[in-house]
């Protein structure tokens, strides 16, 4: 028999917290889950008042529910924050146009303005197209470099200020096992922070770093919100994968487990003599890089060049033309989507 | 016995994609109750149309899916010794689609 809400006493139980092992209603968990998201929010101090945040949705349970609580709390605590829905199209047919459909219902829902910016606006190519030229090998990095990137530069374009991501607890412990089996010293010391890139033009926050992935599944479903859960036609073979099942076994035998590998890789330090990448900004699209040039303006010269392997294979058969001037084609492209940019601005 | 079933999350795809599913069931040796574990293996046997190891893992559901008996978490219900009754709803949800 199911008891009573530890909480209130009164109400039946409806879920055991993975974080806490307590048994508790669906009001209590609603406000216990929305408190700690508010708590981090003023203790990490991750919002300013009066900022222009993006929150990036991709219409899937994170970020809907993220969407949601922000726009609860923004209400209820005051925070005076301008929120807009920042949506990449990657150009996937069959998943991103079904997944923008539930972000354009988030923005009804909601009541705050969406933004779109493509893939094939930005880079002159969409998915499905890279796919097409790369097979289904290698493609998640190329979504995943043009992400981080697309989502910087939709903000720019909607002069937001800060970008507020749904990455969860689950996700934070997954990328902390990843870098340190990819042996990435550089970003295993970066990936835990809540924050990133403050002295940049545009930092990012992750309101849900210690919410648990089961809580915002029981959320996004006893509150009945709106979200698209199908999986990216493409992502079978992402190596993720891999450690995300490991990291869901590990929560089933002990579901502190994720709490403690966040913990674990806050607390790792890099002994100071270890030679780090220094952050520069790419000499082609400005954008932040550690190396001459940044990872997606190498990828896209690959594709553009008929190359698509570039940056990717580890042995360095290719070489990145040195001066940019080497083909026409890339450059075209380039400066297209530079100008098609600028076209969706003025729009 | 008479219960609803319903599959969240992606979870519906390995089912026709048909989410929500009314069933006839019967315990097996003329008990009244059906433990999930049992419900598992029928559903597995009787439902499932593809791809099992992405709902079960061994005899319980694939860590990451979340089961719900009348929306309460089966956590508080037991787990594979949870009891499902007559007209009971049992949601399946699966967390391990992108955010």
């Amino acid at each position: 028999m199911v008891r009573n809400c530890e909480l209130c006493l009164e109400r039946r139980a409806a879920l055991r917290r993975p974080k806490t092992a307590q048994k508790i209603c669906r009001e209590c968990f609603y406000t216990a889950f929305e408190t700690e998201v508010h708590e981090i929010i003023i203790k990490y101090q991750l919002f300013k008042e009066g900022e222009r945040v993006a929150i990036a949705a991709s219409g899937g349970k994170d970020s809907t529910v993220l969407a949601h609580v922000l726009t609860e709390l923004n209400k209820r605590h005051s925070y005076g924050l301008d929120l807009f829905l920042l949506s990449i199209d990657e150009g996937i047919t069959g998943y991103r146009d079904d997944s923008l459909e539930t972000v354009k219902r988030n923005e009804v829902q909601y009541g705050i303005p969406l933004k779109i910016v493509s893939y094939k606006d930005l880079y002159g190519w969409s998915m499905d197209e890279i796919v097409g030229e790369i097979g289904l090998k290698n493609n998640c990095t190329f979504c995943g470099v043009f992400r981080r990137q697309a989502l910087d530069r939709g903000a720019a374009m909607m002069k937001a200020q800060k970008l507020a991501t749904g990455h969860n607890a689950d996700d934070m412990a997954e990328t902390v096992l990843l870098n340190l089996l990819r042996g990435d010293i550089a970003r295993l010391s970066r990936c835990t922070a809540i924050v990133t890139g403050e002295d940049g033009a545009l930092p990012r926050c992750k309101p849900f770093k210690y919410a648990y992935e089961k809580e915002i599944v029981m959320y996004a479903y006893f509150k009945k919100l709106d979200y698209f859960s199908t999986e990216c036609i493409y992502s079978p073979n992402a190596y993720r994968g891999f450690v995300r099942e490991f990291i869901k076994d590990l929560e089933s035998i002990r579901p502190r487990a994720i709490l403690d590998i966040i913990k674990s890789g806050e607390s790792f330090r890099i002994i100071p003599t270890t030679k780090m990448p220094v952050q520069g900004n790419c000499e082609r699209c400005g954008y932040i890089s550690s190396q001459r040039l940044c990872k997606a303006c190498v990828l896209l010269e690959g594709l553009n060049r008929g190359l698509p392997r570039l940056g990717i294979s580890k042995a360095q058969s290719f070489q990145v033309s040195s001066d940019g001037n080497n083909d026409k084609r890339k450059n075209v492209v380039h400066e297209r989507s530079k100008s098609r940019l600028v076209q969706h601005n003025i729009k | 016995m008479q219960l609803t079933l319903e599959f969240k999350g992606g979870l519906e795809l390995l089912f026709g994609s048909v989410k929500v599913h009314q069933i006839e069931v019967e315990p097996s040796d003329g008990k009244d109750k059906l433990k999930l574990q049992e419900l598992l293996i029928w559903v597995r046997n009787h439902l499932l149309k593809e791809r099992p190891e992405m709902f079960m893992k061994g005899n319980s559901v694939r860590p990451g899916v979340l089961v719900l008996i009348n929306d309460c978490d089966w956590e508080l219900l037991g787990q594979l010794d949870a009891v499902v009754d007559e007209k009971d709803t049992v949601v399946f949800i699966s967390t391990l689609h992108g955010g």
